[in-house]
């Protein structure tokens, strides 16, 4: 395949297209309010309409407004449907003959769609995820063939390190030094890892990416393998993903059939290729090294760092592991320059971010957002707000980050000032609470997930979350003293120094950040120590239950 | 060879780089608390005892894993160093069910020495009294989970210096626990040599020789060191 061939790919797939594309989703989430019944019903009212020579419906990736779905979109028409079912689906078909259509329609333009900026999911909910040709279409693998033919390695290492890139799975390390510090090391069996052990609590940006575009993130990992001299990559995706391992597995296939990934990519001399791993359930294996030892066969337990798997990681051989997300920016900063995408964001965080945004809140679903947005133009202004009451609080960063309280809603989006609000961006999980969630309940919700998801290596983190868990238990149960909470502060920053990786090292997060913002919380629960003599508590108010 | 020099808690050291600051401590006459460190298997970086703080870095950093550099100053024995060593072995008694009175290794116990070592005199954490069980299946030996503290140095001496691979650790988190061959009972691992190795490396009475009773335990730590330097030392006895 050169590229002419391409493009003759590109130019046959548009010309193959109907002018009217009726766009179903049949994501993960839709999926479960039967999309896929939707889909079969709309593709039948097609046929009976004899409407087949100018409309074709097409089951695409997540459109992003999950808390809506089923979604159905006519284009190019921009006719949003929400809340479709099996029934109406027919309906929609039957409105371009002259009919009316059932489902709910949406407002398109409505500040959720009207104030994104999607640069990763450009093309989510417009392709076919399971056609190569479709993306192809659209320009893929378009920066694969200029990064191999129009530039250097070290040009490509060199774009991704001006555009500001960080990495996109929480840490925020910048992407460029990453891939300079494996294209650096002496050459040799060099691996690239695209790490899907997307975990946190109410997050699922990275499987909307790879079931809506999975070939967005195999040219994005084949791109970073030509950068730092790697032949051989790996995505590892959470058993939990069973759509998007089945979307990949397809795009790997198709991929190779046109020369895309395999030997000699675009007749050069470049070689790539790519394996599916697959979880088996562990939080804690999206930690980097835990990550590195399950794709060897070990138990996902994590390993201390240094060595940073850049010197030393898969097989111990130098190892660029990055998130999804990350992943999937490639193929655009390569497209249109690092300057381009270096004008998006902010000083320190450039580009866009993907939330997904869940909890108390109107609109519930994915929004890819420049950086720079404040929190409150996505809760208040995108997301619609609390539906009955007020704001209390916007947690961001899943088990490993904090809670923001309404007073700090205009806190800018970006890797420092969450940092700085005591909380953390995090891979992207964004849950809004309103004034009837209990802050405790909350930190105790998140301890124990730490408690359940800890490897059990170190001490502080098997048996310190444990501890914090009774102790946020105790606390809810109105039997603990100030006594107990100045423990629990203490063992909290116990766990946070002393924890061997980023699990433990964060999972006192959300009580610190709570404590931080909410103290008058913890405070109205704790007893007079005097109480707890009496055993049965009846001085005690009652128990709070979250 | 290159060498590094350093200080450790205000004593200057030279030491061959690619030392680790625990070794490089130990040469220098500073004790440091170690519990799941074991001469002569891979460190791992686990029991988070031997934490030390280094001047010009915010985190603190395990002494068994951290090799040394140039010029590195650092302290063993800061307040919150001691504090949060304090706790850890807090958290270990709190973890499993440690009954000196009635242990095998009462007296020549590493947990009881850390736990002397380290001015732990109550766990102001609550004991949480796992039920675990106790495998006597081995003709030999047995191994006592409710004074196994995970630091799995068992399962490295069987895999590193005996190459028997017995031992493995099974579950996650705080239901973690030590594992024979397949999840079986001890005396079924046809793998198991009863060379007795991990009766050494335990530093508790979890795992003991049967018929050893209260405060009979003497584990030999010094052996596995010797074995597996004896061929680069060229020492054949001791």
């Amino acid at each position: 395949m050169d590229l002419q061939e391409l493009k003759a790919v590109a130019k046959a797939e548009q010309e193959r297209q109907k002018p009217v594309r009726v766009h179903c989703c049949t994501s993960t989430g839709c999926r479960a309010a039967d999309a896929v019944g939707i889909y079969g019903n709309l593709k039948q009212a097609v046929t009976d309409h004899h409407l087949e020579d100018r409309v074709e419906v097409v089951g695409v990736g997540c459109m992003g407004f999950c808390g809506r779905g089923p979604l159905v979109q006519v284009d190019p028409d921009e006719l949003l449907y929400e809340e479709v079912t099996p029934d109406q689906a027919a309906s929609i078909i039957e409105a371009m003959d002259g009919g009316t259509a059932q489902p709910i329609q949406g407002d398109v333009n409505h500040p959720f769609f009207a104030r994104q900026m999607r640069v990763v999911r450009e093309y989510s909910g417009k392709i076919d995820p399971e056609r190569i040709e479709e993306y192809i279409a659209v320009g893929g693998y378009e920066s694969l063939h200029k990064a191999i033919y129009e530039m250097t390695p070290a040009e490509v290492v060199d774009q991704i390190s001006k555009s500001g890139l960080r990495g996109r799975g929480g840490g925020g390390y910048p992407t460029g030094l990453k891939w300079a510090t494996v294209a650096k090391m002496p050459e040799g069996q060099k691996y690239i890892i695209c790490n899907g052990d997307e975990g946190d609590p109410g997050a699922f940006m990275d499987r909307s990416i790879l079931e809506s575009d999975p070939h967005l993130v195999l040219e994005g990992m084949a791109i970073a393998g030509y950068a730092v001299g790697a032949n051989h990559g790996y995505i590892y995706v959470r058993a939990e993903y069973p759509l998007a391992i089945e979307r990949l597995q397809k795009g790997i296939q198709q991929a190779k059939k046109y020369g895309l990934l395999g030997s000699q990519i675009f007749d050069s001399a470049f070689d790539f290729k790519i394996d599916i791993r697959i979880g088996a359930g562990a939080f804690v294996c999206g930690e980097e090294t835990a990550l590195i030892q399950s794709i060897e066969g070990g138990r996902g337990n994590p390993v201390p760092r240094p060595p940073y798997p850049a010197q030393k990681g898969l097989y111990d051989c130098p190892t660029l592991i990055n998130n999804v997300e990350t992943l999937a920016t490639i193929t655009a900063i390569i497209r249109n320059g690092a300057d381009w995408y270096s004008s998006i964001g902010t000083e320190n965080s450039k580009g866009t971010k993907i939330f997904a945004l869940t909890g108390k809140i109107r609109n519930n679903g994915l929004v890819e957002v420049p950086m720079g947005i404040t929190l409150r133009e996505i809760v208040e202004e995108m997301g619609g707000g609390v539906p009955d009451g007020e704001v209390k609080a916007v947690q961001t960063g899943g088990p490993s980050g904090g809670c923001i309280p309404k007073s700090m809603l205009d806190t800018p989006v970006d890797y420092d000032s969450l940092r700085a609000a005591g909380s953390m961006m995090g891979s992207g999980g964004m849950v809004v609470m309103d004034d009837t969630t209990s802050m405790v309940g909350i930190a105790q919700f998140y301890m124990e997930f730490c408690r359940e998801e800890t490897c059990g290596k170190c001490v502080p983190c098997r048996t310190g979350t444990v501890q914090l868990y009774t102790m946020l238990t105790k606390i809810l149960k109105r039997q603990a003293t100030k006594d107990d909470l100045a423990k629990m502060e203490a063992l909290c920053e116990m766990v946070r120094d002393t924890s061997l990786c980023g699990l433990g090292q964060t999972a006192p997060n959300p009580v610190l950040s709570t404590l931080k913002y909410f103290r008058e919380e913890y405070e109205e629960l704790l007893i007079e120590p005097e109480y707890l003599s009496d055993l049965n508590g009846k001085e005690a108010p009652q128990e709070v239950t979250v | 060879m290159a060498v590094n020099t350093l200080t450790i808690d205000g004593k200057d050291i030279a030491v061959e780089a690619g030392t680790s600051i625990l070794d490089a401590a130990t040469e220098a006459g500073v004790p440091i608390p170690k519990l799941c460190h074991l001469e002569g298997v891979t460190p791992v970086g686990a029991c988070r005892l031997c934490l030390v703080d280094i001047e010009g870095t915010n985190k603190m950093l395990p002494a068994c894993v951290t090799e040394v550099w140039e010029g590195m100053v650092i302290h063993t024995q800061t307040p919150k160093l001691q504090e949060y060593r304090r706790m850890t072995v807090e958290l270990i008694f709190a973890e499993g069910n440690h009954v000196c009175s009635i242990c095998v290794a009462n007296g020549n116990c590493e947990l009881q020495d850390v736990a002397i070592e380290v001015g732990m005199d109550h766990s102001r954490f609550p004991y949480r009294f796992p039920d675990r069980g106790v495998d006597l299946s081995h003709p030999m030996f047995g191994i006592d989970h409710n004074r196994c503290i995970l630091c799995t140095r068992c399962v490295r001496v069987c895999d590193e210096v005996e190459g028997a691979h017995v031992w493995d650790v099974g579950n996650r988190g705080e239901a973690c626990y030590i594992v024979s061959g397949l999840d079986q009972p001890w005396g079924e691992v046809d793998a198991c040599t009863s060379c007795g190795k991990c009766v050494d490396a335990c530093p508790t009475g979890a795992i003991f020789k049967q018929g050893s009773t209260t405060g009979e335990k003497q584990a030999d730590t010094e052996k596995l060191e010797f074995l597996s330097t004896a061929r680069e030392k060229h020492q054949w006895t001791r």
